[in-house]
């Protein structure tokens, strides 16, 4: 349903996006997962046609974004990063516009739009003007602008910014129940969004695909990596070397001591060691005062941290 | 052409929803008013005075009343039609919502086509109320229709060249001041383009001459139709939206 294949954006002076792929399957939901100013929304500029990529090409619906624009575009609802609302217009008014705009017949865009508010919840607020709004009810006017002409693909940039705990909830019913039906694509940089709603995640980093695996599949793959923090009374900076250099070992990093805290050293191992007993000798050996030793396993969040920093023994999953 | 219209009667509404249009409008006739009036004192006193001494040619009312009055319209709408038409696009832009006209599945061409439909049509119905002037003058005396309607036709085919040219600029930036500023400064020069007619030589003058808005007005306030003049208006009218539609498509957007 969607197919992007070695997408590049340049821009004057940086490159926002290099050279993405991806796949979404038809009722798929799919989960853009990555940090700010990662090229989320930037790819999802380039999807929804407005505007074209530097290098690549992205298919939706079988038709070319560039190539075959109209009927691209036909085939998408889209919500950008900032809500595409007319201040001056009341909310029912601008929905019946936006769906006239993308082809809903005169007789069925006043129907279209009263069901893309009462989905949306603002069936109350319908005749007030959008400028008169709040924040979170100007973001689900632009979600109810972008499902009103029920398109098969919609292109969501971080739909839930700005709402309320209760609205996020009900909104991200809304995303989970139009899937299936609907392919979706929705970007964020909170991974509770893509836990409770989405199928699968393509995390992106400066441009580039890190990761791209089910939430299943990555929460497995990340839940078997351990950490140890072991808690020193001496500066450890000697025995650096040592320690990684443990068999099982993937990650080391030194926490800066705070006065009165003892040294800390955050140890990454990998599936199926048991490191323990080995860092602890080292640390004996050398007389560096052990004084905790703490192994937990890493959180789905800390599996997202770990992707997404620049470390290259980290980024190698 | 749907979408052209869906787009027009928007911006239209818009227009009427804000102040501007009947600001703009209530202004305009104000100061219509005002110069109708004084101009038909006037044409009253020297009527009064050909009367006394007979003398010389009876002033007539085409050339006293009607001519100055849609001259001085034509002076004043190129005043008010860079702040009709710098929202046009830079305020999409600006706002954002740009982004729902090009993610819609519409041809550019609808919404450059649609927002200079909705330009024009406010100056139009600006220019029909001042249709009240020459029903007064039909009531008074026996104005001469031909040059009334040759006046409306030159206003027409005036107004849309600005609003053209305003668009242009308002596709071009977010800044709808930087719009206006320069929709003016380019119609104030095809205004003044002719100052330097009678200096250059004789292909500079006609070629100066040629792309004068003023110029090409002067024919229609005769109540003359002439083809050079259509062709002018109608080819300055599509190469500005052609323009605006490049700018459109092609500029680097958010
Ligand atoms: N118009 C532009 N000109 C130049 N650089 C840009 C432009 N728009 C975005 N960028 C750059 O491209 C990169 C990707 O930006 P993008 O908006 O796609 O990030 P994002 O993943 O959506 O981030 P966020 O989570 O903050 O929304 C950033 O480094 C940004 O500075
Ligand atoms: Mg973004």
């Amino acid at each position: 349903m969607i197919e992007v294949r070695d997408l590049i954006k340049q821009y004057d002076d940086r490159v926002a996006v290099n050279k993405i792929s991806f796949s979404v399957k038809k009722g798929e939901i799919l989960g853009f997962l990555g940090p700010n100013g990662a090229g989320k929304s930037t790819t999802m500029k380039i999807l929804s046609g407005f505007m074209p990529a530097s290098a690549g090409s992205a298919k939706i619906n079988g038709y070319d974004v560039e190539k075959e624009a109209l009927q691209a575009k036909a085939s998408i609802g889209y919500l950008p990063e900032n809500p595409p609302v007319y201040m001056a217009m009341a909310v029912e008014e601008y929905l019946v516009f936006a769906a006239r705009l993308h082809g809903v017949h005169k007789t069925k865009a006043n129907t279209a739009a009263r069901d893309a508010m009462d989905k949306c919840g603002i069936t109350d607020v319908r005749h007030r003007l959008i400028g008169n709004l709040s924040k979170g009810y100007r973001q689900r006017v632009g979600l109810a602008q972008a499902i009103a002409h029920n398109p098969p693909v919609l292109i969501l940039d971080e739909p839930t910014v700005g709402l309320d705990p209760k609205q996020i909830i009900e909104i991200r019913n809304l995303i989970r129940s139009l899937g299936g039906e609907h392919t979706i694509i929705l970007s964020t940089h909170i991974l509770p969004e893509v836990q409770a709603t989405c199928g699968r995640v393509v995390v992106i980093d400066h441009g580039t695909v890190v990761a791209e695996d089910t939430l299943d599949g990555i929460a497995a793959r990340m839940q078997s990596n351990v950490r140890v923090t072991l808690g020193l009374q001496k500066n450890p900076e000697d025995v650096l070397a040592k320690l990684q250099a443990v068999q099982g070992v993937t990650a080391l990093s030194k926490t800066s001591k705070n006065e009165g805290e003892p040294f800390t050293v955050h140890v990454e191992c990998a599936k199926g060691f048991d490191v323990r007993s080995d860092l602890a000798k080292i640390c004996v050996s050398a007389d560096l005062g052990l004084l905790t030793l703490n192994q937990e396993k890493l959180s789905l969040e800390d599996a997202f941290v770990r992707l997404i920093t620049v470390d290259e023994n980290t980024k190698e999953l | 052409m749907q979408n052209m219209m869906l787009i027009a009667k928007r911006d239209l509404k818009m227009y009427f929803i804000s102040p501007i249009a009947y600001i703009i409008i209530a202004v305009f006739l104000f100061l219509m008013g005002w110069m109708f009036f004084n101009l038909l004192s006037y044409y009253s006193q020297s009527l009064q005075q050909f009367g006394a001494i007979s003398y010389g040619q009876k002033p007539t009312l085409s050339e006293n009343v009607i001519r100055p009055l849609y001259g001085n319209m034509n002076v004043i709408m190129l005043f008010i039609v860079p702040f009709i038409t710098m929202r046009l696009i830079a305020e999409e832009r600006k706002d954002h919502t740009v982004e729902l006209l090009l993610t819609a599945p519409i041809r550019s061409l609808d919404v450059i086509l649609g927002k200079f439909l909705s330009g024009f049509a406010l100056l139009a119905i600006m220019l029909s109320c001042t249709l009240i002037y020459p029903i007064m003058l039909f009531y008074l005396t026996k104005p001469d229709w031909g040059v009334v309607l040759g006046c409306y036709m030159g206003l027409l085919l005036v107004a849309a060249t600005y609003v053209a040219v305003g668009l242009f600029w308002s596709a071009r930036t977010e800044n709808q001041i930087v719009a206006a500023a320069l929709s003016f400064g380019t119609l104030l020069f095809l205004w003044l383009i002719s100052w330097a007619a009678h200096r250059a030589g004789p292909v500079w003058s006609d070629v100066l001459n040629g792309f004068s808005i003023v110029g090409h007005y002067s024919n229609f306030s005769e109540g003359v139709i002439d083809t050079t003049d259509l062709v002018f208006y109608a080819s300055a009218i599509g190469f500005s939206l052609f323009g605006a539609k490049l700018s459109f498509d092609t500029s680097e957007w958010g």
